[in-house]
């Protein structure tokens, strides 16, 4: 039981970053039709970022107040993810609206590779680790001598997505550019015609796509303290599938299926093999894509001549 | 991007706003990755440096290419658009596409006893076996994923499974049983298809994206099974000391029975090297032949029909699930028969060589060269496979950015790059065939162009 209580601990913090992620897949296939894999490696990226920021903050500037710096250091890891997300966009996908259904996808793909290995000339081919930015728990009960905790970074990590998460959906049900990327979601055509930028409006979902992957690649530094050139790449598929189980183009659902990954990652490495744990997550991709492909919240994909 | 895009002509203050706008914009886009440096010191911790002239240098390459895009280049694209398309294409094009293909398989028939013969037994390993060899495997299995992708349209991410299957059978086939490798051979292409099958029968409803990411999800468990089931594969350390080849029973070594005893020749490791040569070119060949054979059957022809248009392709009476399996299985087949040459070749396998990443540089080859091209695969392999050799060889650079600069870094940096750039100049690939293999009277031009294909979100509505 209380082995059980802390596993779900973990696979919720696990789930809410994945979550994160996987509202860019969703958020982006929902609106042009595109998996856009290089996603991953913007969380990645997002992730180097807030770490530079946060050794710009805390040994050159001096600040002690952790909070302040973690504040300060999500911030800028959204602004620069975002600006990156954005001309990634404009230099790799917009030429290739309108082409043949795989030249994105491969774009993508190429775009995936590169920011990798960019990342790996520019910054070094090894892992960086940084001092733990956050410490201590609380002990939720004591029980055959297992103590169940919930640690600071967990909680900060809970409620920082579920304060995005509550910002986001406001944007998306209540304001204009919610309203505006629901209607391109539909039909750019008609809402071109009625007067909404169609290009401006998946420029800003690349952005706040990017903003979201940023706060979990903030996220990310701070639970595990180290993050590496190739961290993009499985952290960005388990994130997709996540995209997928819950129904891709779906909101909700990204953030369910986000939090379902986390749970089956979780219980997976904890009962039964953590060297199959990522098999674990690319079978529930396979699997669902077979079974399920609309998954859990999503519409039928009808096909139509 | 900026307003000068639109306008034909282009004034030079209008292209300098531009320019120091994208400026702008990269030194916010470089500033945290270029102009700052994390790097460990001795007490292992994370110190950081900054790079202030290296990210002035980007921004003003950036700039300086956004002034040249629009001030010159953009305008002269637009006087060539204008003028006239010359109706006949000139009369030596007529000819190199005539003697392009012969010539090109006497060139590498002859190549390796041409290096042999002037550089001799010691210069010549690094040019057939780096050069020769290498890209002759990338061509192999190019032209094998070309079946799926190019003519089946269907996207393969994980095609390297079907390699790894091919090289995990012959090493395991060939320490187990003690068989050779002739025997191996279109066993190991058999079990790759076997393969082929396998993972193709679950995904025949998905299309498009779908596809690709389960072929995807496919290839790294297969590679996750061979990481972990140790007993059988040895996991990360990976098997060593693979049987080699023979030449009808004559091993290639420096013993009595011997190639080169038995030819009264000099013993040289060489010798090996050229006969592999032969060997992944006839492997190579083969395949090619097997395709552009394949592409003239009702099969073929089913395989492109499928590219074109599913929906119309079943409304045809066209069995869709045959014709996808099938290429699958072809596929996977000319895989595994690289799989087993290259675990020959090696005597050494692990799953470090059968990562994703080689997936997307076979796919990058496939993509890069045209799909559905036989010669836009060879081009595009010995671009990206060469280019990435002779990256290796220029030790010159090391004279100019430093002793610790090292190219080979780059090589996936410049792969990612590539395949962006040639998708947004050219969707189709480099050499983009869409030339009609069944016509009435006279073989007539089509546009390269899809004639319907519809973006992904019009399927959605």
């Amino acid at each position: 039981m209380e082995y059980f209580v802390q596993q779900l601990i973990n696979g919720i913090t696990l789930g809410s970053i994945y979550g994160l992620i996987a509202i860019g897949y969703t958020m982006v296939f929902g609106i042009i039709g595109m998996v856009n894999f290089a996603h991953g490696d913007v969380f990645m990226v997002s992730a180097f970022i807030a770490l530079i920021a946060f050794l710009i903050l805390t040994t050159w500037l001096g600040i002690t107040s952790i909070a302040l710096a973690l504040f300060i250091v999500l911030l800028v890891a959204m602004t620069f993810t975002s600006l990156i997300n954005w001309v990634i966009e404009r230099v790799a996908y917009r030429p290739l609206r309108g082409s043949f259904r795989l030249a994105p996808l491969i774009s993508a793909i190429g775009m995936s590779i590169f920011l990798s290995n960019f990342v790996q000339v520019a910054q070094g081919p090894r892992n960086k680790s940084i001092p733990p930015m956050v410490q201590g728990e609380f002990v939720l009960f004591n029980q055959n001598n297992f103590a169940v905790t919930l640690s600071y970074k967990q909680l900060i990590i809970w409620s920082v997505t579920a304060v995005l998460l509550l910002a986001f959906w406001y944007l998306v049900t209540k304001t204009r550019l919610g309203r505006a990327q629901r209607a391109c979601e539909q039909d750019q055509k008609m809402a071109a015609l009625v007067g909404i930028d169609v290009d401006r409006t998946i420029s800003m979902t690349f952005v706040i796509a990017a903003a979201l992957a940023a706060v979990a690649g903030t996220m990310y530094l701070m639970y595990y303290g180290v993050v590496s050139f190739s961290d993009g790449f499985v952290p960005g598929v388990k994130a997709f599938t996540a995209a997928v189980l819950g129904g891709i183009g779906s909101l909700p659902g990204a953030v369910v299926g986000g939090l379902l990954i986390g749970l089956i990652e979780t219980f997976w490495s904890a009962y039964f093999s953590i060297d199959y744990k990522d098999v674990a997550a690319f079978s529930v991709l396979a699997i669902t894509l077979i079974f399920l492909p609309q998954g859990l919240f999503g519409r039928p994909d009808v096909e139509k001549v | 991007m900026g307003p000068g895009a639109q306008s034909e002509r282009v004034d030079a203050a209008g292209a300098l706003r531009d320019a120091a706008l994208t400026g702008l914009i990269a030194f916010a886009l470089f500033l945290p990755l270029i102009g700052f440096l994390t790097a460990v010191n001795i007490g292992n911790d994370l110190i950081l440096t900054t790079r202030w002239p290296l990210l002035a240098v980007f921004v003003a390459i950036t700039a300086a290419g956004r002034f040249v895009y629009v001030f010159a280049l953009l305008p002269w694209l637009a006087r060539r658009a204008q003028r006239p398309v010359p109706a006949e294409p000139p009369a030596w094009r007529g000819y190199v596409a005539n003697w392009f293909v012969p010539c090109a398989i006497a060139f590498v028939v002859v190549y390796p006893l041409f290096i042999f013969f002037t550089l001799g037994s010691g210069g010549g390993q690094k040019w057939i076996d780096n050069f020769g060899i290498q890209i002759l495997i990338y061509v192999m299995l190019g032209w094998g994923l070309n079946i799926v992708v190019g003519l089946a349209g269907l996207l393969d991410l994980g095609y390297v499974a079907f390699y790894a299957v091919g090289a995990y059978s012959y090493a395991l086939l060939a320490k187990t049983f003690g068989l050779g490798f002739w025997v191996l051979l279109p066993l190991a292409g058999i079990l790759s298809s076997f393969w082929g099958i396998l993972l193709g029968f679950p995904v025949l409803r998905l299309r498009g994206d779908y596809l690709a990411i389960v072929t995807l999800a496919f290839g790294e468990i297969i590679r996750l099974v061979l990481i972990n089931w140790v007993a059988l594969t040895n996991g990360y350390a990976g098997i060593i000391g693979i049987p080699r080849p023979t030449f009808f029973g004559m091993p290639f070594d420096a013993s009595d029975h011997g190639f080169a005893a038995v030819f009264g020749l000099q013993f040289s490791p060489l010798y090996r090297i050229i006969f592999l040569y032969y060997v992944i070119l006839a492997l190579a060949l083969l395949t090619c032949f097997v395709t552009v054979r394949l592409r003239r059957l009702p099969i073929g022809r089913a395989w492109e029909a499928l590219r074109e248009d599913e929906i119309a392709c079943r409304s045809l009476g066209i069995n869709t699930t045959n014709t996808k399996l099938t290429a699958f299985a072809m596929g996977a087949m000319f895989a595994g028969f690289a799989g087993s040459f290259f675990a020959a070749r090696e005597a050494f396998i692990s799953p470090e060589s059968f990562t994703f990443i080689e997936s997307a540089t076979i796919l990058a080859i496939v993509v890069l060269g045209g799909m559905g091209s036989q010669i836009g695969v060879v081009i595009a392999a010995i671009v990206m496979i060469g280019g990435s050799e002779l990256l290796r060889q220029l030790d010159f650079l090391k004279d100019i950015f430093g002793p610790t600069f090292d190219p080979t870094q780059y090589r996936m940096l410049l792969f990612g790059l590539a395949m962006v750039l040639i998708m947004v100049w050219r969707p189709r690939g480099l050499i983009a065939t869409r030339a009609p293999l069944v016509f009435l009277k006279g073989r007539k031009t089509i546009s390269a162009d899809p004639v319907k294909e519809r973006h992904a979100t019009e399927g959605l509505g």
